[in-house]
Order: C-alpha cells, then sequence, then structure tokens
C-alpha cells in the first residue's frame, strides 16, 4: 500500500481519511509505503491518527491539539456497546447545541450499526469527523472492508449491478435481511434514507460509494425547496459505476450546522415520503381483476 | 399494568438495538401474553434512533397486529421521540395491511 500526496498542499474529506486507515489495517505496516509529506497541511493527518492506526511512524513534529470541539479522529467501531459508549463520549466533545448534537450522533449510530450488523467486516467500521469552523460544517466520514452493499441487499432483493444495489439500500423499507414489507423485528431498511433524507433536507453533501459504484446526493441551491424523495436517483444527484471496486461500504456526508433544519419538521417530512413508498410497494404487490 | 423505564437501559440517546431487543423479548412481550399492558416510559430519553424504535415495537405490533397499540402506550416522550414512534407504528400498520 502506497500514501501519497501533494506537495504543497493536502485536503481530504474525513470519508477519504477513514478509507485509507479501513484499507491499511488490512495490510502488514511493513508492506505500507507513506512518502515523505512536504505540504504543511500533512500533520492533519497524525491528528486524525492515520499513522497511529496504520502502526507506522510519522517524523514530521507537530503540536497535538485536544480534539475538542474540532475534529473525532480515526476510531475503530467493532461492536454494538463499543458504538453506545463512542457515541456517549463523542457528543460533548463536539461542543453542539443539543439539537445538531443529535442530528450528528443519528448519523453516526445508524451508519456504524449498519457495518457492525450487515458488513461482515472482520476489521469494523473506521470512522473519523471533523468540524469546520468557516462553514460551521461537520464532515463525517465511515468506512468499511465487509462484504459491500450488492452482497447484503441482494440476499432478498435482486440488483444486477452495485448501482442499483445503493439505489435499493437507500429507499425506505429495504433492507438485505428479509423483503417482507415492515422489515425484520431488527431491521426496517430506513438507516441509510433516513441519513439521505437529513443530508437532503439540509441541502448538504452525502455520498456513498460500494463496489465500482457511487452515489452522490447534489447540494441543492438554496431558495429551491427541498423535497424528499424515495427513490434516491429522483433526488439531484450524481452516479458513477466503473470505478476502482472498493471492497465494503464508504458514506460521507457533511452536515451545515446553521442550516440543520429543526429534527422534527423533518422527521414530518421523513414521515409522509416513508409512508408513502410503503404503501405504494403494497399495492404494487395487490392482486388486480381479471376483466374477461 | 407494567411500566418500562427506558432511560435507565438506554440512555438520554437511545440507539442501541440490542437494547430494544432485550426489553422487547424480556419484558414488553412476555407482559402482553400475560395480559398486562405496558407503558413504555421515554422520561429524560432526549433521542432515539428509528433503528432503536423499530427493534423496539416493531415486533409486537406484528405479532399482536395493530391492537398492541390498544395495550401499550408510550409516556413522557419528546416531541421528537413521539414522531419517531409515529413513523415505526405507522409503516409496520401499513406494511400488515388492513385487519
Amino acid at each position: 500500500m502506497e500514501i501519497t500526496a501533494n506537495n504543497k498542499w493536502i485536503s481530504i474529506h474525513p470519508a477519504v481519511l477513514a478509507m485509507i486507515a479501513a484499507l491499511g489495517v488490512t495490510v502488514d505496516p511493513a508492506n505500507i509505503r507513506c512518502q515523505k509529506f512536504e505540504a504543511r497541511s500533512s500533520h492533519y493527518l497524525a491528528r486524525m491518527g492515520l499513522f497511529k492506526t496504520l502502526k507506522i511512524p510519522f517524523n514530521v513534529p507537530f503540536v497535538e491539539h485536544e480534539p475538542a470541539g474540532r475534529f473525532i479522529p480515526i476510531t475503530r467501531i467493532r461492536g454494538s456497546d463499543e458504538l453506545s459508549r463512542f457515541i456517549a463520549d463523542m457528543v460533548p466533545l463536539l461542543h453542539l447545541e443539543p439539537e445538531q448534537a443529535r442530528t450528528i450522533g443519528y448519523i453516526i449510530s445508524e451508519l456504524a450499526r449498519n457495518v457492525i450488523e450487515h458488513a461482515e467486516a472482520d476489521h469494523g467500521a473506521f470512522l473519523c469527523a471533523q468540524y469546520y469552523k468557516k462553514s460551521n460544517s461537520i464532515r463525517v466520514g465511515i468506512a468499511d472492508t465487509g462484504v459491500g452493499i450488492k452482497q447484503t441487499i441482494t440476499r432478498s432483493h435482486p440488483a444486477d449491478t452495485d448501482l442499483e444495489a445503493i439505489r435499493l439500500a437507500l429507499r425506505p423499507g429495504i433492507t438485505g435481511t428479509t423483503n417482507r414489507e415492515g422489515g425484520t423485528e431488527q431491521n426496517a431498511g430506513a438507516g441509510l434514507f433516513f441519513i439521505k433524507s437529513i443530508a437532503s433536507i439540509n441541502r448538504d453533501f452525502f455520498v456513498i460509494y460500494s463496489g465500482n459504484a457511487l452515489y452522490k446526493l447534489l447540494k441543492k441551491p438554496a431558495g429551491v425547496r427541498p423535497r424528499l424523495h424515495a427513490d434516491p436517483f429522483d433526488d439531484r444527484h450524481s452516479q458513477e459505476e466503473n470505478l476502482p471496486a472498493w471492497r465494503g461500504t464508504v458514506v460521507g456526508a457533511d452536515i451545515t450546522l446553521d442550516q440543520t433544519a429543526e429534527f422534527s419538521a423533518l422527521l414530518d417530512a421523513i414521515a409522509g415520503t416513508y409512508k408513502a413508498a410503503v404503501r405504494e410497494r403494497v399495492q404494487a404487490r395487490y392482486r388486480r381483476p381479471k376483466f374477461i | 399494568m407494567k411500566n418500562i423505564v427506558l432511560f435507565n437501559k438506554a440512555g438520554a440517546f437511545a440507539e442501541n438495538k440490542d437494547i430494544a431487543r432485550d426489553i422487547r423479548v424480556k419484558e414488553i412481550i412476555p407482559a402482553l401474553n400475560s395480559g398486562e399492558d405496558v407503558v413504555l416510559d421515554f422520561e429524560k430519553v432526549e433521542a432515539a434512533t428509528q433503528s432503536f424504535v423499530h427493534a423496539l415495537i416493531s415486533d409486537v405490533i406484528r405479532k399482536f397486529g395493530s391492537a398492541a397499540l390498544d395495550r401499550m402506550s408510550f409516556r413522557s416522550c419528546t416531541p421528537t421521540v413521539k414522531k419517531i414512534i409515529g413513523i415505526v407504528t405507522d409503516y409496520m400498520q401499513e406494511s400488515l395491511g388492513p385487519e
């Protein structure tokens, strides 16, 4: 594994850091080659815990900042209780308003639980986040090297491609654990739909990458009233196929804190879209009268 | 009447689905099976994920039908928690179809 960066500057989304960490821990540290970074911002990688996670040296001196209010360094989550403890510790670190903390906690909980429950990732979920004062936003990234969305979703729903699998995973009420409407007793298939909805209603960035496909929700221009859609392809988005295959899943989301719609108002919008999507699927299975 | 205090088990941010499952399997369903009504007390629970609420009550609605909602009450919910519960009860009843 080789880690390189531009000599003058480094600008890296937490989702990419999470990917490097998730991939890096699958490699013997002796086989990780990391260029000697020259960019002044390279100490950012050290502060975020990349070298520590990969067990490789970083020889440029840097000042270790207190993470409080700024970032969540790369963290590996492997179990349910570990996740609960992490969320409880994380929320005070970010010094957010209760409403904002709730949104971030919600996103991290749902994303990490997806990995714990579905990804079959031996190394767990890698996540990190960064607060940006200028834009008053938080960027969150989570990555795993598990089986990927296509393998899990096709246990219950047909999908020929990674992109089609991502599309299904983002629809409300679609889970790889069953094709029964309403899900199983433990899974509804709603987590990713909720997160995409949070990003969509706040006009925020959201990206999901699994296998060779990537889906990116495009930021809506201000002034356009956001509307939720059950089918992610009805949202303003871009999509890519034939990318280098990522064995596992990566999710990145930016949450602009001063735009964060009141969570309960968001839930009203989600409720309507969700119910309509379920009703539509149930009705699609109705037997039709035969007129002869 | 069985009163279940969620905060004592799930904390202020109710998101751990394993805890939700334990409450459902060990407390809610046995109580309903034995003819007791259930109160889920959300006092001091500031937020809950949809996944937590789904793990807590979806199977109860599937097993007992929408009549489960006549025998199960939700106390001291914040507006947000109320809405999450509403979403789950709506889609579960929608998926069960008319009874």
